[in-house]
């Protein structure tokens, strides 16, 4: 079958398997490395992507199903060379060891903060609890996160834009 | 890597779509809402379908909550999210918020629907005890028509239900007394898991005293009763802890949970027993501040 979607605001048309999840499509046929696979259970959100802009857990979406919808992924958060305030904010508080976990943390991270610009530490934590990160790293993810929501008030951005 | 078996994709634009192409393609088709349950059995290969029918464009059509006097109507299509976010519904059933908080994790609660979580009918699942607690009645849609069956009818058995092949739920229906309120407990191993075991409460006051009480278990074999011995018990009576640890004695005695990797049958009847006396107390104290 083939399927068409947005993907970081272009517009992509492949031939696929009904069966083909979504994070494969966009690893494997599109080459966005970005987004990890995985648990592949829905369990650890590394591969978190946004789907008409709400964070999903892509490898328990089918490609099929995000046909005529707008995908984002972590590839998708910088604009123009220029950081979203949450990739800068995990440089900054080192809000990843071995960066497994990043991708997913970082776009739940964004729809957090365009959702809630001043979140509560609890806020975060409630955000991030369907993402796991083994390298036990969550307060410094924490930190990142509220790195960016001081840096975005500070200085309001307009990244953030799905298409 | 978990990989489906093949199938064929389809996609509903409509409820008479969806139920035309379930007619068309017959015993070999499946419906699929959010996905978050029947994906996850396919990718083990333990759910093998020809056809697979995308009904996510449905939301607009069955994705609502509607809350009128004496009743509240919930589209099949309404996602975790709306539910746990709907001021409204938390206003005449806080226990739908209670349970939401703690189904999955926010990501999944993006995509999972009240439909696709009743349909699954997962013992342990949360929402079908939110439903048997609330009395809650389904409507099954097919080509023939409507029909609408309790709770009791609708969930036959594990991860079976009365919604047969051409057929789909379309929306719940549950009935809005007056002096209620209710509330959710489950115990979960770490944060958004299946429950160990949970209970939900509904308490109708009349003045002072209980006029009626349901309590829907999850996670404890077979139970979608609502529990009846637990009314008997409670009507008439003015809320007390006392009371409470009689229903919540009643409740361990209705539970048949099997030992697992979540705990030991011990372990889970008493959880039936103190959580079905939390949630009567919470109930019964958000009854009498309304």
């Amino acid at each position: 079958m083939q399927v068409t979607m947005s993907v970081n605001g272009e517009e992509v048309t492949k031939e696929i398997e009904g069966r083909l999840l979504l994070v494969h499509f966009i690893r494997d046929h599109l080459g966005l490395t970005g987004t990890h696979w995985g648990c592949d259970t829905s369990n650890c959100g590394t591969c978190v992507v946004w789907m008409d802009d709400e964070p999903v857990k892509s490898c328990t979406v089918l490609a099929a199903m995000a046909g005529g919808r707008t995908v984002r992924t972590v590839e998708g958060l910088e604009v123009d060379g220029v950081l979203d305030p949450v990739q800068q904010g995990f440089i900054e508080c080192h809000g990843l060891q071995c960066g497994f976990c990043t991708p997913g943390m970082m776009m739940t991270a964004r729809a957090l903060l365009d959702e809630n610009p001043n979140p509560s530490e609890e806020e975060i934590r409630e955000a991030i609890s369907g993402q796991i990160c083994r390298c036990t790293g969550y307060s410094t993810i924490i930190r990142s996160i509220q790195w960016a929501a001081a840096k975005e008030a500070e200085t309001p951005v307009t990244v953030g834009s799905a298409s | 890597m978990q990989v489906p078996a093949p199938f064929e994709y389809e996609r509903a634009t409509s409820v008479d779509h969806a139920i035309a192409l379930m007619d068309r393609l017959g015993s070999e088709a499946r419906l699929v809402a959010g996905g978050h349950s029947l994906l996850p059995m396919m990718k083990l290969r333990l759910a093998n379908f020809e056809y697979l029918i995308d009904i996510n464009d449905l939301h607009d059509e069955l994705g609502f909550i509607r809350v009128t006097d004496d009743e509240v109507r919930i589209g099949a299509m309404t996602r975790h999210r709306e539910l746990l976010e709907s001021d409204e519904l938390a206003a005449v059933f806080p226990i739908f918020r209670d349970a939401e908080k703690v189904i999955a994790d926010p990501v999944v609660r993006n995509r999972g629907t009240l439909g696709g979580s009743l349909c699954q009918a997962d013992p342990s699942e949360d929402l079908s005890a939110v439903c048997t607690t609330l009395n809650a009645s389904c409507v099954i849609r097919s080509g023939d028509g409507e029909r609408i069956v309790g709770m009791e009818e609708f969930h036959v058995g594990p991860y079976e239900t009365a919604v047969a092949d051409g057929q789909m739920l379309t929306e719940i229906r549950i009935p809005v007394r007056a002096g209620g309120s209710s509330a959710y407990e489950k115990v979960e191993r770490r944060a958004g898991d299946w429950a160990v075991v949970s209970s939900g409460a509904a308490i109708w006051m009349d003045g002072a005293n209980i006029a009626d009480a349901r309590v829907g278990l999850a996670a404890v074999g077979p139970n979608t009763t609502g529990i009846p011995g637990i009314a008997e018990a409670l009507a008439g009576q003015p809320p007390s802890d006392e009371l409470f640890a009689q229903a919540g004695a009643i409740a361990a005695a209705s539970a048949n949970p099997s030992t697992d990797m979540r705990g030991s049958a011990e372990y889970k009847t008493h959880l039936a027993n103190e959580l079905t006396q939390r949630a009567l107390r919470r109930a019964a104290a958000r009854a009498q501040e309304a």
